[in-house]
């Protein structure tokens, strides 16, 4: 378990450091949202009642932005290969690797998410409800982005590609994250049902990105 | 045959439908000739596959 | 036969140069009975004639699906057994997949605006398609972009596993948005049971367009074999030159 926290903690200084992409993620949050109400006007009752919906878009391209990071610098420089061929399974590697990369980048999405929300004037009570949907989504995000970012490593193509592999897997994560979001808010439907599903979805990624990444890694760079 | 008041509609989508067989099938066959030509210029010049070249 | 006896390419073009020729006669003859009973079918008292829009509508959306059941059974092919001609057919499967599943679209769009007033409608079904073609597209990128075949290969059967275990919660997932978003009516294509005349016709045309993808499917994996063929001969070619 020692190299899995090794992994974890090196992850985590690499994405800190200047140019290592960390705060790049809550950064690109919150310039979409900042140009939110450029594109749509700043008429405070729509956009309260679309911020959820925003947010969670956002979110969902920031971290597809930062996926990138993920293997590439690995595979660049050689340790993605000793990596792989270390005793330690693939599948934990990978899996202390996504799980540093949502800490250094979903996780500041969820902290800034509050402020955000402020600006898209959402309602106060239900920023709190919001944010839990972020923290409990943002993990399926980063696991699910996990398994496009081990195709397009092997594969040494560009990081659209990475979007367009990703992206339709995310749907349901999307889905049941805003839905949770406007429950809280004003919705007919309670936010528990929602909620429960969304954690559903991500508790399943983190079992099946890790293995769908590992055989991803395994069959393309053998 | 009578389409009624929408047979607009209904014309387009079998011309649609048609439209992509159509362009799934010609891709295929000229695919098919293509790769034929190819094979048949290679083989003439003399270039042989392995599994020809055992004996 | 064995699928294990149809693994040698060669054996395999062979058995597709005899067999495809049947496979066309078969294709035309289901597609003109079809056809016929499409066009001549009673019109539904709800929808009028654009019911003979369903006919295309529905075989196209079950191929769209069947499609990418066929690459994930070639995925399974390539990766756990190994057979080698499972990558050649996961191959194969995607474009006709994807071109039944847009037909599928398109039609349903058609469909749509004399039936409910507009061209796109984010009904549960069609946009449930939309996403299965967008995941389409990605596969397409995967199998036919990639500089080594067997790579590509490879990275497109590991996301057409991954798309078949996600397919099913996708589509979950836009029934229930369906239902939040759209309380009031329910959108049902072909109404809630299809009459029997309308059924046959129905199920004919689904047989004339499943004859045709796999009439399809064995032709682009004999092209695609060929495709091959040429690569390691050119391959060789340059290796000669050099030596």
């Amino acid at each position: 378990m020692n190299s899995l926290a090794a992994i974890l903690v090196r992850d985590m200084r690499l994405a800190v450091r200047v140019g290592g992409g960390a705060f790049m993620g809550a950064l690109f949050f919150l310039i979409v949202i900042t140009m939110t109400p450029f594109a749509i006007g700043p008429d405070l009752a729509l956009l309260a009642r679309i911020g959820p919906a925003i947010l969670w878009l956002g979110a969902l391209l920031a971290s597809l932005l930062a996926l990138d990071r993920l293997f590439a610098t690995d595979y660049d420089d050689g340790s993605l290969d000793l990596l792989m061929m270390s005793e330690v399974p693939l599948e934990l590697t990978v899996a202390a690797k996504a799980l540093a990369h949502w800490l250094t980048t979903g996780l500041p999405l969820v902290v800034v998410a509050p402020l955000l929300g402020l600006m898209l004037n959402v309602d106060m009570h239900a920023l709190g409800w919001l944010t839990l949907t972020l923290a409990a989504g943002t993990p399926a995000l980063t696991f699910i982005g996990l398994i496009g970012a081990a195709l397009s490593v092997a594969l040494r193509r560009g990081g659209l590609l990475l979007a367009v592999l990703v992206l339709p897997l995310t749907v349901p994560v999307l889905i049941f994250g805003v839905a949770a979001a406007n429950a809280a808010i004003a919705g007919p439907t309670p936010f528990g049902p929602a909620f429960t599903i969304l954690c559903a979805l991500s508790l399943a990624s983190l079992v099946l990105g890790p293995i769908a990444a590992t055989a991803a890694l395994r069959h393309g760079l053998e | 045959m009578n389409l009624g008041p929408h047979a607009d509609f209904i014309v387009a989508a079998y011309a649609v439908t048609l439209f992509v067989v159509a362009a799934l099938i010609a891709w295929v066959l000229l695919d098919y000739s293509a790769q034929r030509r190819i094979l048949g210029n290679l083989e003439e010049r003399g270039v042989t596959r392995r599994s020809r070249r055992k004996g | 036969m064995a699928v294990i006896d149809i693994a040698n390419p060669t054996r395999f073009l062979r058995i597709v140069d005899r067999v495809l020729p049947w496979l066309i006669a078969a294709t035309i003859v289901v597609f003109a009975i079809g056809l016929y009973r499409a066009l001549n079918a009673p019109d539904d008292y709800q929808q009028g004639a654009t019911v003979k829009i369903m006919f295309l509508h529905v075989p196209a959306a079950w191929l769209g699906m069947f499609g990418w059941a066929v690459m994930s059974v070639a995925a399974l092919g390539t990766l756990v057994w190994r057979h080698p001609l499972a990558d050649v057919s996961g191959k194969a499967a995607a474009p006709i997949g994807a071109a039944f599943t847009f037909i599928c679209l398109v039609t349903g769009s058609l469909w749509g605006r004399p039936t409910w007033g507009t061209y796109w409608v984010w009904d549960a079904r069609l946009t449930s398609m939309l996403v299965l073609l967008l995941l389409y597209l990605g596969v397409l990128a995967l199998y036919w972009t990639a500089e080594e075949p067997g790579r590509g290969a490879r990275a497109a059967a590991i996301l057409s596993l991954v798309g078949a275990v996600n397919l099913p919660i996708i589509k979950f997932s836009v029934d229930w948005w369906n239902t939040l978003h759209q309380p009031a009516s329910v959108f049902r294509i072909g109404g809630s049971a299809i009459d029997p005349s309308l059924l046959t016709p129905l199920l004919i045309m689904a047989l004339a367009f499943t004859l045709l993808f796999v009439t399809l499917h064995l032709a682009v994996m004999r092209n695609e074999i060929l495709r091959r063929r040429v690569r390691s001969m050119r391959l060789m070619q340059a290796q000669e030159a050099h030596a």
